[in-house]
């Protein structure tokens, strides 16, 4: 019982946190600029920010994360940081010879006060940027906010720092992805082709951290979103922004800068929020839902009209980051399940009230998000009223372990498993994914621990 | 086949022996490059791996949420008992906090967790923006320390501060001032600490249990299934037995100022260091030559166990080559070693860390033709990785996907080492986790052994 500090009373505490939900902006800021297309993440900030965020993305995606960093001495946080990332500039231009880099703060850059838009601005006119190339950035002090924020933070960056409006509109439209999986980036680009809707998708980590085996080790993989496609994103007709949290802001930066309209969609995670995406999709792009992607959806349902009785009623308790929790628990509903208890340690009052909304239909279930809602809490609150599924990263495999809970992985990190890399959970076929992990563990359990006269060879 | 190039002012930090004669300098102890995609981490990273097989003591990081959060369980340094260094405690700091100061958060969670968790002592770990924001953690510290009855220790390690061996010396201050405050009537003059031994799958209790079968006490095994009682009384031993080049040596030198007790520094891996550790622990004991007879039975015996069945794997492992780039120098010895037992060259060998005498000692120890990195990266790995035609990359968790993406074996010699590699036993591990990965079918398919379509 490696939790068997664990007390069933729950009482109020002051700021601390006990194993958390969440962790800091800027490993959402590198992932998020690992989806652009010869970039060069850089942390301005300590060496071990940039190690421990390459290490956890690493551990996640079992591939070679490559970022720099400032690399901050003594020095550094007493007269400034300018010096370390003009020198850092020149360093990864010189060295490593990326298209971009997407600089991005720590707690320590943005406590010294360092001005990232005033530093780059001042590399620029030293002429320390070669002709062709970027460098562009995003405030992500740790002390704000979560590596959700982070995440959104860059996007937003990348969006309101590259997109440029000549005045002459693209029939496309821009996709903006919340934090999501290479692969939930890559079917998203496969529903749009099957849709024959023509989208720019960023950031889009496909083909970057789901990379093929080679035999070379490759600095920038293939894929990426690259810089014209993110420039042109300034002239398209209209921006889907997938989740409130972590993708609405760079929507906000397009609009703000280059007038392009946007709406804001749940990530595609089960059956509403992608119907709702997909009919989203097919008004922005002014395209018909093909055939073909009914019939996805038509799978999905029959699926969850086939096995209904397996998952009425299980109470399930689930955590990790809102764009995700959102759909998700959505999902569980229409499933016919019940989750009981809500956990996410990423701030934020926009989260809190579409819970609510969605939670209507699940009278009496907790939910907690910002300061205090760890992973302690959660554990708390299944000691006081048991659920039958656990849903969440890694993170989750002690509390499931101690309570005995079947435990499906989601979100971020997953440091124990493969799969998320490659079989997506957006989409039709995503919820498809989803119900089929679920019913596994679910049917597992009964089958190890069915007596035996109940013991069943057809489920 | 393709050449990569070494990265711009790298050049110093690379050495490749050549016939022998060539001078040698190897610059080191450097702060990487700014800008430079560099293998290490800060001064809390190493503090906090330090510390962290303090299984009874709390381990509170004192800053966002960040610092906390990535080092949750994530080393392998397993308990026999109590497992409270397994969770992760933050104040989880935000930006009221870093403009008003974090003391008053700092005390409030402290007083919530001893109450809680009862713990032997706390460990409070600053990080980057403590050392800015002026929180003054001492005082909190003592002033929880009295009112609560425990050691409670400030690690003073904030990221900048200098090297991830910066961060091994915040924690041996640390620790430094737990040791003399527990009773040492009853310990043993034949008696030691093990220092520097973190008990990664179990491989304390390895060494534990060879140095105990010799008739030797051990009072503390320190940061390896460590406890805050056990080092309360560290300075009770006759000796010191240090591993791992950097992390522990400025807590032996000070219990040698401080308390008079002697250190001498030991690797457990592989049969040579393994059996050397063990004489050199007895010879320090003369007056009680039983405790040499011991050691040499343990290991003959053990030995004579371990040799067949490593010869199972020479046949099939002689001329593969591989390539070492870990934390500490001191382990590329002893790897060095272990594998030549088993008829395996070493084509690349590097540090994060290593000294000017550590490469020095690594030069005169490797075959011609070696190339010798230190604070190596990820272009310079892959580049020798190829040019030397390496079948293997002994390496920690960044390295591993760099392995495979080139095609070659991998094993794990850092936290996420998964079987005890240490002692005669942990040898016997390491050869068939070399051998398995080595001697695995899946490089065939890989396009360097002409696995293209």
């Amino acid at each position: 019982m490696l939790l068997r500090h664990t007390t069933s009373e729950v009482k109020e505490r002051e700021g601390l946190t006990i194993n958390p939900a969440k962790t800091c902006q800027p490993i959402g800021a590198m992932y998020a600029a690992l989806g652009i297309h010869g970039c060069l993440p850089h942390s301005h900030g300590s060496q071990g920010c940039c190690a421990y965020h390459r290490s956890t993305l690493t551990r996640h995606y079992k591939e070679p994360v490559m970022a720099a960093t400032s690399s901050f001495t003594e020095g550094a946080s007493v007269f400034g940081g300018q010096a370390n990332l003009l020198a850092a500039i020149d360093t990864i231009f010189s060295v490593y010879d990326p298209d971009i880099i997407a600089v991005h703060s720590t707690c320590l850059s943005e406590t010294i006060g360092d001005d990232l838009q005033q530093i780059t601005r001042k590399a620029l006119d030293d002429g320390k940027i070669p002709e062709g190339k970027y460098v562009i950035y995003a405030s992500t002090p740790s002390f704000i906010g979560s590596h959700v924020t982070g995440y959104a933070n860059m996007v937003a960056g990348m969006a309101a720092q590259f997109a440029v409006s000549t005045g002459e509109k693209k029939d496309q439209v821009n996709l903006v992805a919340g934090w999501m999986e290479p692969s939930d980036m890559r079917e998203l680009k496969r529903i749009s082709k099957e849709m024959g809707a023509k989208v720019v998708l960023f950031p889009d980590t496909s083909d970057v951290l789901d990379a093929p085996q080679t035999g070379k080790h490759v600095f920038y993989p293939k894929g990426g979103v690259t810089v014209p496609e993110l420039k042109s994103t300034g002239d398209s007709k209209f921006t889907l922004a997938l989740g409130c949290i972590s993708a609405e802001p760079a929507a906000i930066a397009l609009d703000k800068k280059c007038s392009v309209p946007f709406e804001t969609v749940d990530m595609p995670i089960g059956l509403s929020a992608t119907d709702r995406f997909i009919m989203a999709l097919s008004k922005a792009a002014g395209v018909k839902v093909p055939d073909s992607i009914t019939a996805e959806r038509g799978r999905l349902v029959d699926v969850m009209t086939d096995m209904e009785q397996y998952f009425h009623g299980k109470k399930v308790a689930l955590f990790g980051d809102p764009d995700q929790l959102i759909p998700l628990t959505e999902f569980l509903l229409d499933l016919g399940m019940k989750p009981r208890h809500i956990v996410s340690g990423t701030p934020g009052g926009r989260f809190d009230k579409r819970m609510k909304e969605i939670l209507e239909r699940a009278p009496g279930a907790n939910f907690k998000n910002g300061l205090n809602a760890d992973m302690f809490l959660l554990h708390q609150w299944i000691k006081n009223e048991p659920v039958d599924l656990l849903i969440g990263n890694t993170y989750g495999k002690y509390i499931a372990r101690d309570e005995d809970i079947p435990f499906v992985r989601f979100g971020f990190p997953i440091l124990d498993r493969i799969g998320h890399s490659y079989f997506p959970s957006v989409g039709y076929s995503g919820g498809l994914r989803i119900v089929e992990k679920i019913l596994g563990v679910l049917m597992d359990r009964q089958d190890m621990t069915a007596k035996e006269e109940k013991f069943e060879l057809v489920m | 086949m393709e050449q990569i190039g070494i990265l711009e002012g790298r050049e110093k930090q690379i050495f490749e022996k050549k016939d022998g004669g060539q001078a040698f300098d190897i610059s080191c102890e450097t702060t990487s490059l700014s800008g430079s995609v560099s293998q290490r981490a800060c001064v809390f990273c190493g503090s906090r791996v330090v510390l962290y097989p303090v299984a009874d003591a709390l381990h509170l990081v004192h800053g966002p949420i960040g610092c906390a959060a990535y080092t949750w369980d994530i080393r392998g340094a397993v308990s026999s008992g109590p497992e409270l260094h397994r969770l992760s405690f933050s104040t989880d700091l935000r930006e009221m906090d870093v403009i008003y100061g974090g003391e008053k958060k700092l005390y409030a969670s402290l007083i919530e967790l001893i109450e809680k968790f009862s713990p032997k002592a706390a460990f409070i770990y600053s990080t980057c923006i403590i050392g800015l924001i002026g929180d003054d953690i001492d005082a909190v510290c003592r002033k929880v320390a009295k009112e609560t009855g425990i050691p409670v220790l400030p690690v003073h390690s904030e990221g900048f501060k200098g090297t991830k061996k910066d961060g091994y010396k915040a924690a041996c201050t640390a620790l430094m001032k737990l040791v003399g405050t527990g009773p040492i009537e009853d310990i043993s003059p034949y008696s030691i600490n093990i220092l520097g031994e973190f008990n990664l799958a179990g491989e304390a209790w390895i060494i534990r249990k060879y140095y105990e079968e010799m008739g030797i006490e051990v009072v503390s095994t320190m940061t390896g299934d460590g406890r805050v009682g056990a080092v309360r009384r560290a300075h009770g031993a006759t000796l010191n037995v240090v591993q791992c080049s950097g992390s522990m040596t400025s807590l032996a030198k000070d219990m040698e100022v401080k308390y008079g007790i002697p250190y001498i520094r030991v690797s457990y891996f592989g049969i040579e260091d393994m059996s050397a550790a063990l004489y050199d622990v007895a010879k320090h004991f003369p007056d009680r030559p039983e405790i040499m007879e011991k050691a040499k039975e343990i290991v003959s015996r053990e030995v004579r166990e371990l040799y067949p069945q490593l010869q199972k794997f020479k046949a099939a492992l002689t001329g593969k080559k591989a390539a070492i780039y870990v934390g500490g120098a001191f382990k590329t010895f002893s790897l060095i070693k272990a594998l030549r037992s088993v008829g395996m060259s070493v084509v690349l060998a590097g540090s994060q860390t290593g000294n000017k005498e550590d490469y020095l000692a690594l030069k005169e120890m490797c075959d011609e033709g070696t190339v010798i990195v230190d604070d190596s990266n990820p272009v310079e790995l892959s580049k020798f990785i190829l040019e030397k035609e390496a079948d293997l990359l002994i390496g920690g968790v960044k390295e591993r996907p760099i392995a495979f993406k080139l095609g070659v074996g991998f094993c794990d010699h850092n936290h996420e080492r998964k079987i005890p590699l240490a002692g005669f036993e942990g040898m016997y591990n390491f050869i068939l986790e070399v051998y398995q990965s080595v001697m695995s079918p899946v490089w065939q398919f890989a396009p360097r052994k002409g696995g293209s379509l």
